[in-house]
């Protein structure tokens, strides 16, 4: 018997070729996610762990989340008197004070902001005396060249960054600054490199500490952190405590271990995001995958079913024969993870290349191959491949012997009445599921909706033969007109076997309808987006930059001085905490704010006072707020009682919550605009305006002026870029289908050489021939559009409706997208059939005839 | 009548293998397929009655020598050619598998025309379906007809494009001999009352016996002829050539 299945698989090279291949690319890309972000993790540690010193004071964090801390910009500092005192500590060997502020940017020649809209740039001061080392005590960095800066109008970059801006050491780098002056020009005197590896891309300009102070911290002698060195034998417990007794209050001395934990556990969470975002659509590769190895192992069972029956009348038991069909999946099973964990090793550094491409530098960390990658390779690869083939092996075993002396035989099949029954419950609880998720308060919605629309997708798929009998009778009827007898016969070789062709066109309807579904929701925001800047741009300007990184408030001051100019209202996007959870709010000048936009208040007044805020409907609603009541808002030193004033219809304009200026630079936070509205004065002509403001801030490519035209177009931009890269991975889902469809085709011919031998001997021509092919290959392609479609139009109607209160007001169907889709599906089917097609018409005519 | 030539070759010779294992099936046969005549061919198995008709009926190439259909030198024409030759020219009629499973009786018979695009005449496609006898199961797939129907129906599709010539590959081969006589009958009808040129290749005496002519061959040569054959003289002329070439 196990001879038996070798005899077959090396029988069928190309075929097992063909469905092995589903697993390689579902498997690549598993592995490859894995990989990738196991390489990411690592570089990422290495940042975390290796640039913390022995003991580090900070400021003391009230509020606790870190990633908001990040974008808030805290604005507290450490006099300069107290690294004196901790320096002087008999545990500590040295101690220096260290700044680091963001919004700092190195301006390319070619007055570009170099990164942007990647990693940070980060901007540290050089510290004096001896570097200290790292808590592992090694030195954080090697210079390359030059020296450290000394006095103002120097600086130094990592070299990496040097080298993409193109500066040398001794040439004169302009940087925008996030305070006063918002340009800073500085000589270039020194390059180095992080000795823990990469930096992830990060930017790190080094100023010398009087220059940092200045920019960063006003002049102040004061410093954002100190570092501390303990002597040697000094635990890093015994250092922080006794550090802590000489500190100010509000501050803290936390050990290496903990900052490199507590930034270990900021950065997986900014990569978990990416994590499950790539699995995800392994996940989708896999299930087209699978589609792809039933269909193939059915109809390879039932060629060799008049095989498999005289194995059974030669006594192998229904066991045997399962088994048999069993093993051979087993083997591609194993062959395809092999080659996908090949393959997947070239996808990671392919992805690390793109990702370096987008300014996530990991050129400092080689790839990371850990043994869980391979186990889950094999093991997520071989069980696929068997649960696929279970169902034909089963249905292999059912032959019965008697089958091997007819002349054709008809493979045992289930009913259909039975899977229609199945996808019927299966969709229903799908859409139940979707439903849960959408409109009722469960735990995780995401999940619900997913796990609903993949139950959703699997009823479509099992029930796809019985939708496919009416659609390909349409097909029949259009072939015919159009094709005359090449048309009917392609149409009926479609038909011959729904179920066959309905799986072979699943693979691509699974693709095709998120990819439906995400367009429609990528038209939706668009519309949602015109819609929202139709009714709320109020200002003539907006000045802000496209990634929403803060600048320096300067801009503002400049722009109202411009002729023309009769108010500038300036936000700054911050995030602030209700009832534990993020909200994205907006800090306003109320009175400049007001002769710009207009917020739409539903009940109350915009607020005015420290302690006070308004918020928008749907927040209101979530957190069930009303006019007057209070909320204690933690900031980063206190936790402020805020009373609510005004509750405003939402907005694109502002965030969820809207609180005066004052209330946040009170609270410990940095000031940095984010974004600038600008009205101009009745008189002034809006293109002089436009002109002079955009001189104004020529100097700066931290912004940009936008008018309400522009300012559409870049949201709508973003929201294209994240769709085109959701394509591109859904993509590989069509890949495979395609792959599908071309091993469909290739099984059928082989499956009806006799019958092409006839209609060749009869009179069909080559060319008819490869037609015929080819005509049933886009059938199916069009089958599993229109499939496609249907069930993505229904999660795209779903989705946008349950948006609708996040802001996807307006429903948008892309038709023409729809219809390219379509298009597109019909030439993927012509594709498909170009290898299938041409082996039909290589056929000989006699020996084909002749048979087996 | 019998003076017309439907089709005839020229010295066919084809062989099959190489070095050892080389079998000539045909060694130089050059015969003439008269026109409106009923041409049986016989001949012990590996005698190349198969090879020579694969090779007059277009589907197969001679290593040398010529096949005449009508005017035309097969010789000459490329696969495009040759498809359209047995599209227009050329009838068949196979031993089993001669229809296409998913099209009914109707569509298989009309199918050489639906795939040259033309429609069939009307009273000629009438008279064929009326001499087999399949009026009432037009409508039906194979699969849901016996042997001997599914064999009636690959006739009328051979006749319905008024070929030049119908080729017949053990046509009663998988029948029973009641069937079979039914398919045989209509054969000979067909060059009786349509005046149509059929050859057959077939090992059974009775099958030839339906014929005007039958041509023997044995290993890959024309050894006799015989002209109104019974099954009697037919089962005589074979077991001598059988000795002879045993000899």
């Amino acid at each position: 018997m196990r001879r038996v299945t070798w005899r077959n698989l090396f029988a069928h090279k190309l075929r097992l070729l063909l469905s092995a291949f589903a697993i390689v690319l579902g498997i690549a890309f598993l592995s490859g996610s894995l990989v990738f972000t196991d390489t990411l993790g690592r570089s990422f540690d290495q940042l975390a762990y290796g640039t913390v010193t022995d003991v580090t004071v900070r400021p003391a964090t009230e509020a606790g989340d870190a990633v908001s801390m990040n974008i808030n910009r805290d604005a507290r500092s450490i006099p300069a008197e107290y690294v004196e005192k901790v320096a002087n500590l008999p545990q500590v060997k040295q101690a220096q004070g260290a700044i680091s502020g963001t919004g700092v940017f190195v301006v390319k020649k070619n007055n570009r902001l170099l990164g942007g809209t990647g990693a940070p740039t980060i901007g540290l001061n050089a510290g004096v005396g001896e570097p200290i080392p790292n808590a592992a005590g090694e030195q954080m960095v090697n210079w390359l060249k030059g020296t450290e800066p000394t006095k103002e109008g120097e600086i130094a970059l990592d070299q990496r960054s040097a080298d993409n801006a193109g500066y040398a050491v001794g040439e004169t780098v302009k940087l925008a600054m996030p305070g006063d002056p918002p340009i800073v020009k500085a000589k270039l005197v020194g390059t180095f490199e992080f000795a823990s590896g990469g930096l992830a891309g990060a930017t790190l300009v080094v100023f010398d500490d009087k220059s940092a102070q200045k920019y960063f911290y006003g002049g102040e002698d004061v410093f954002s952190t100190i570092a501390v060195q303990g002597r040697a034998g000094v635990s890093q417990e015994e250092l922080a405590s006794a550090v802590a007794k000489v500190i100010p209050p509000g501050t803290e001395a936390v050990t290496g271990e903990k900052l490199g934990a507590e930034s270990k556990d900021l950065f997986d969470q900014l990569l978990g995001f990416m994590n499950t975002f790539l699995l995800v659509f392994a996940g989708i590769a896999l299930v087209v995958g699978t589609f792809l190895i039933v269909n193939t192992f059915s109809i390879l069972v039932a060629q060799r079913s008049r095989e498999l029956a005289l194995l059974r009348a030669l006594g192998a038991s229904r066991k045997q024969v399962s088994r048999s069909v069993l093993t051979e999946a087993f083997v591609i099973g194993l062959i395809g993870s092999t080659l996908g964990l090949a393959l997947g090793f070239g996808l990671a550094m392919a992805l690390k290349a793109i990702f370096s491409n987008f300014g996530l530098d990991l050129s400092g960390t080689a790839l990371v191959f850990e043994p869980r990658t391979i186990a889950a390779g094999y093991l997520v690869g071989v069980l696929v491949t068997m649960v696929a083939a279970w169902i034909p092996a089963r249905r292999a075993a059912r032959v019965p012997p008697v089958a091997a002396m007819r002349d054709d035989v008809a493979m045992p099949e289930s009913s259909l009445r039975w899977r229609l029954v199945l996808a019927m419950l299966l969709g229903l609880v799908g859409a139940a599921a979707m439903a849960a998720g959408l409109w009722l308060d469960v735990p995780k919605p995401i999940i619900w909706v997913g796990a609903g629309i993949f139950g959703v997708l699997m009823a479509v798929a099992l029930g796809s033969p019985v939708v496919a009998i009416p659609v390909l009778a349409v097909f029949g009827v259009i072939y015919r007109a159009l094709f005359k007898a090449v048309g009917q016969l392609a149409a009926q070789n479609a038909r011959r076997n729904p179920r066959r062709t309905a799986a072979t066109a699943s693979a691509l309807m699974i693709g095709l309808a998120l990819v439906t579904t995400m367009s429609i929701l990528g038209a939706s925001i668009n519309r949602s987006i015109d819609a929202g800047v139709d009714r709320e741009f109020s200002a003539d300007f907006l000045v802000q930059n496209a990634t929403a990184q803060p600048f320096s408030p300067e801009i503002a001051t400049q722009l109202a001085a411009v002729n023309g100019v009769e108010a500038v209202a300036a936000s700054q996007f911050i995030v602030l905490q209700i009832d534990d959870s993020d909200v994205y709010a907006s800090a306003i000048e109320p009175v400049e704010f007001a002769k710009v936009f207009k917020l739409d208040f539903v009940s109350g007044v915009a607020p005015t006072e420290r302690r006070t805020m308004a918020v928008s409907e749907s927040t209101a609603e979530k957190f069930d707020l009303k006019v007057g009541d209070v909320v204690d808002l933690p900031f980063v030193t206190t936790t402020e009682p805020t009373t609510v004033t005004g509750i405003f219809a939402d907005s694109q304009v502002v965030g969820n919550v809207v609180v005066p200026m004052r209330t946040v630079t009170d609270a410990g936070f940095q000031r940095a605009d984010t974004a600038l509205g600008v009205k101009i004065a009745p008189e002034a002509g809006f293109k002089t305006v436009q002109a002079a403001l955009e001189n104004a801030v020529a100097d700066n490519p931290t912004v940009v002026v936008q008018d309400k035209q522009s300012f559409a177009e870049a949201q709508r931009a973003q929201v294209n870029t994240l769709l085109y890269l959701i394509y591109a991975l859904l993509a590989l889902a069509i890949v495979i289908a395609v792959l599908g469809i071309v091993n469909t085709l290739a099984l059928s011919v082989i499956e009806r050489t006799r019958e092409i031998g006839l209609l060749r001997a009869v009179g069909l021509t080559r060319p008819q021939l490869r037609r015929m092919v080819r005509l049933e290959s886009v059938a199916i392609a069009i089958l599993g559009a229109v499939l496609g479609i249907g069930a993505g139009l229904i999660f795209g109607l779903a989705l946008q409706k349950s948006f609708a209160d996040d802001g996807i007001t307006d429903l948008a169907i892309p038709a023409g997208s729809l219809a390219i889709f379509v298009l597109v599906s019909a030439v993927v089917g012509i594709l498909a059939a170009v290898l299938p097609a041409r082996r039909a018409a290589k056929l000989d005519v006699l020996d084909a005839i002749a048979g087996e | 009548m019998a003076s017309t030539v439907a089709a005839h070759t020229v010295d066919l010779v084809k062989t099959y293998g190489k070095g050892d294992a080389r079998v000539s099936a045909l060694a130089g046969v050059s015969v003439d397929i008269n026109a409106g005549e009923f041409t049986a061919i016989m001949g012990p198995s590996g005698s190349g009655k198969s090879t020579l008709m694969h090779c007059m009926a277009a589907l197969d190439k001679p290593d040398s020598g010529q096949v005449v259909i009508g005017e035309t030198d097969l010789s000459t024409l490329d696969d495009k050619r040759l498809t359209l030759m047995r599209r227009t020219e050329i009838g068949f009629v196979f031993q089993a598998f001669n229809l296409v499973p998913t099209l009914t009786a109707e569509e298989n018979i009309l199918l050489p025309l639906s795939i040259a695009g033309k429609k069939p005449d009307p009273a000629w496609y009438a008279t064929v379906i009326e001499a087999v006898g399949l009026a009432d199961r037009l409508g039906h797939r194979p699969n849901e007809m016996s042997g001997g129907q599914q064999q009636r129906v690959a006739c009328a599709r051979a006749l319905v494009s008024r070929p030049a010539i119908v080729f017949a590959d053990e046509p009663t081969g998988n029948l029973d001999s009641t069937s079979g006589a039914e398919v045989l009958g209509f054969l000979r009808r067909s060059v009786d009352e349509f005046n149509q040129t059929v050859v057959m290749v077939t090992h059974d005496p009775t099958a030839a016996s339906y014929t005007d002519r039958v041509l023997f061959l044995a290993d890959g040569v024309v050894v006799d002829e015989l002209r109104e054959p019974t099954s009697e003289s037919v089962l005589a002329k074979m077991s001598s050539i059988q000795r002879s070439i045993g000899s």
